[in-house]
């Protein structure tokens, strides 16, 4: 455990960090459930420590490529509620305008390189990115967030044995939450994930996703080495997805026991547990971290009427932004 | 003027670029010291080292989606894809990522890529290594798509596409590498959706894409002596098309052939013809015709192959049924 008296603010941001992403999707299965929420979204909650303990390790110039479960990894980047509620809804103040919505959701400005709504579909974006870093002389790391699931993609395995023969700074960051889609891990993947990476080489490493300074602590180390060119690394953090695959897969006896997610969410919460440490330490109190959580809410409330209220994009916004613009100065000969 | 292979104004257009912008650099199977199997990149590697003329294992996907990411993060890379029919392969990276994330992002990802890649048969390599692709990806929002019909296309068009900010997809016939057209030695860039009129005409307008192009060349001159009058026109982009051009010049000779490599259904010709009816009907002599290559796997055999792409007496045949009015009540 690391030193408890130097590290205070950071775990009491890991801490908040953790109940934003809880409240964030709290709020945005409430706005499904309410029908207020067009089309579907997938949560994050129970995944918290994940996100968390591998962002903290990042700065605003690191890059992380998201999944469909991508709120968490948003958040944990430092998004702000009130464009990402608003991109939920489609309103025009959203990150992407209101034409991402939940699966889509980029802010580059803290480094996310968006979510992607293609189960794997970001693994080439993210090692393309730590190349990037590697041509442009820059120590900046990219990790790529993916779930076990996505494992079964082919296209894992290519840039893995590219990434591993140019030495890219890239994390692939496997969230084992057990589910794929709603199949059981164990009946899609065959023998060891972590076995997969260090065929091509790549040091892997299995950690405890509910425990956000185990995951901080473990990527700190690897986000330092992979700056100084030993990457890439390979992460399976063992977590569990509180929801279904997504807010309306509601009856889902027939692939997970209702005891079981009685039990992660009672004995492995991340938050829950990590609010006890942080008591026992004499760092928060549980009233603390109680006002913290309601400011929070609080905030999110807001953040929710905003979007609420607030405008959708012009119609004339429909057929804007399908090229990018290029300067017509650029195409001259000489220029 | 000079005259250059297609295959060496491709180089020097990368050359040229790669030289212009340190953030450009190539990607793709066997393109460093082996300068792809059609040698289009010799020496490019010499120049540029190996950290810059990138070789990758043959994992299309993979090497497609690290373009796609480096694009995402302050990089210009041009993508070489071997074959265009290995394009299936790339499909998801190019058209669910590279095409949409400009769009997605609401204007805040863009992805500034090149694909190069190739088109055309007849040179018998069967069903897998034959194929002319251009219209799947013309038919995707986002991508823009250019079809050099010379040496002189090729060049202009891709020192535009590696300077455009969005994923331009370049098919370049694999026949028509070692073609020579003049070139010259000072700097141009063609811009996207400026169709060319190859030959002016009268009578009868010929649009014709990339290799079709020359086979409408020839298609005209048979013609000429014939005394009809054909004007020949390059879109050279088909992805921003110049539809302006392609309608006034039907609207002027009211009888127009569209001739394309890829298959005939639901192609290029399909959509270039429909643009016409639906602008330039009233201005009509005659149905206008679509001319691509038969719908069927390009087969092996020399005597099959030949059969199922346009040539220029098929064209030639096909002007004068429409001159004679033959056509116009074939229905």
């Amino acid at each position: 455990m690391a030193d408890t008296k130097t590290n205070t603010e950071d775990y009491m941001r890991m801490y908040r960090q953790m109940v934003r992403i809880r409240v964030f999707e709290d709020n945005a299965n409430q706005l499904y459930l309410s029908a207020k929420m067009p089309g579907l979204t997938h949560m994050y909650s129970g995944e918290e420590a994940v996100a968390v303990g591998i962002c903290e390790a990042l700065t605003d110039d690191d890059r992380i490529t998201s999944t469909h479960r991508g709120h968490g990894h948003c958040v944990a980047k430092g998004a702000d509620y009130k464009q990402m509620f608003c991109e939920l809804l489609g309103k025009e103040e959203g990150y992407c305008r209101g034409k991402g919505g939940s699966m889509h959701i980029a802010d580059q400005s803290h480094g996310n390189l968006g979510a992607n709504a293609i189960v794997g579909g970001s693994m080439g974006i993210a090692t393309g990115s730590a190349l990037s870093s590697k041509l442009q002389g820059s120590d900046d790391v990219t990790v790529c967030f993916f779930g076990d699931g996505a494992t079964a993609q082919g296209l894992l395995y290519e840039v893995m044995n590219m990434a591993a023969l140019w030495h890219l700074p890239v994390i692939y960051a496997c969230e084992n939450n057990g589910y794929s889609e709603y199949t059981k891990t164990e009946e899609i993947a065959a023998g060891s994930i972590t076995a997969r990476a260090e065929a091509f080489g790549i040091e892997a490493f299995t950690v405890d996703g509910q425990d956000v300074l185990a995951v901080n602590d473990l990527t700190q180390k690897l986000v330092a080495r992979a700056r100084k060119g030993e990457g890439p690394f390979f992460v399976e953090l063992l977590t569990y997805r509180y929801h279904g695959h997504h807010v309306g897969d509601i009856n889902r006896a027939y692939y997970r026991e209702k005891e079981e997610e009685t039990i992660w969410k009672e004995s492995r919460d991340p938050i829950v547990n990590f609010g006890k440490w942080l008591s026992e330490e004499g760092i928060a109190s549980a009233e603390d971290l109680k006002t913290m959580e309601d400011e929070i809410r609080a905030e999110a409330k807001q953040a929710v009427d905003y979007a609420l209220a607030a405008k959708y994009p012009d119609e004339s916004e429909v057929d804007m932004h399908v090229f990018a613009p290029t300067d017509p100065a650029t195409l001259r000969p000489g220029a | 003027m000079r005259e250059i292979t297609l295959s060496q104004a491709v180089n020097e257009a990368i050359a040229e670029e790669m030289r212009r912008d340190p953030t450009t650099f190539l990607i793709g199977e066997d393109v460093a010291e082996a300068g792809t199997p059609f040698k289009v990149l010799a020496g490019l590697a010499d120049e540029f080292g190996t950290e810059r003329v990138i070789d990758t294992p043959i994992a299309e996907p993979g090497f497609m989606g690290i373009a796609v990411g480096a694009a995402l993060t302050g990089s210009r890379p041009i993508v070489d894809l071997m074959f265009g029919d290995f394009i299936y392969l790339i499909m998801d990276q190019l058209c669910n990522q590279a095409a949409k994330a400009y769009y997605m992002s609401g204007g805040k990802l863009n992805v500034p890529l090149v694909l190069r890649t190739n088109l055309g048969a007849t040179r018998r390599s069967a069903a897998q290594h034959s194929q002319s692709l251009h219209a799947l990806v013309a038919h995707i929002p986002g991508l823009k798509v250019a079809m050099p019909s010379s040496a002189y296309e090729a060049k202009g068009l891709m020192k535009t596409a590696i300077r455009d900010n969005n994923p331009v997809v370049i098919f370049e016939d694999k026949l028509m590498y070692n073609d020579k057209a003049p070139v010259p030695e000072e700097e141009y860039l063609i811009p996207f959706g400026e169709a060319h009129v190859k030959r002016e005409g009268t009578d009868i307008t010929l649009i014709a894409t990339s290799s079709m192009v020359q086979v409408c060349e020839a298609a005209a001159e048979m013609l000429a002596a014939e005394g009809i009058s054909a004007e020949v026109i390059d879109p050279r982009t088909i992805v921003p098309l110049d539809e302006a051009t392609l309608i006034a010049s039907a609207k002027k000779t009211s009888r127009v052939i569209v001739v394309d490599e890829g298959h005939q259904s639901y192609g290029i010709t399909g959509e270039i013809a429909g643009r016409i009816n639906e602008k330039a009907f009233y201005h009509l002599d005659a149905p206008v015709l679509r001319m691509g290559a038969m719908d069927v796997p390009v087969p092996f055999s020399p005597a099959l192959e030949d059969i199922t792409v346009p040539t220029p007496e098929g064209v030639a045949e096909n002007a004068r049924k429409l001159m004679s009015g033959e056509m116009i009540h074939a229905a």
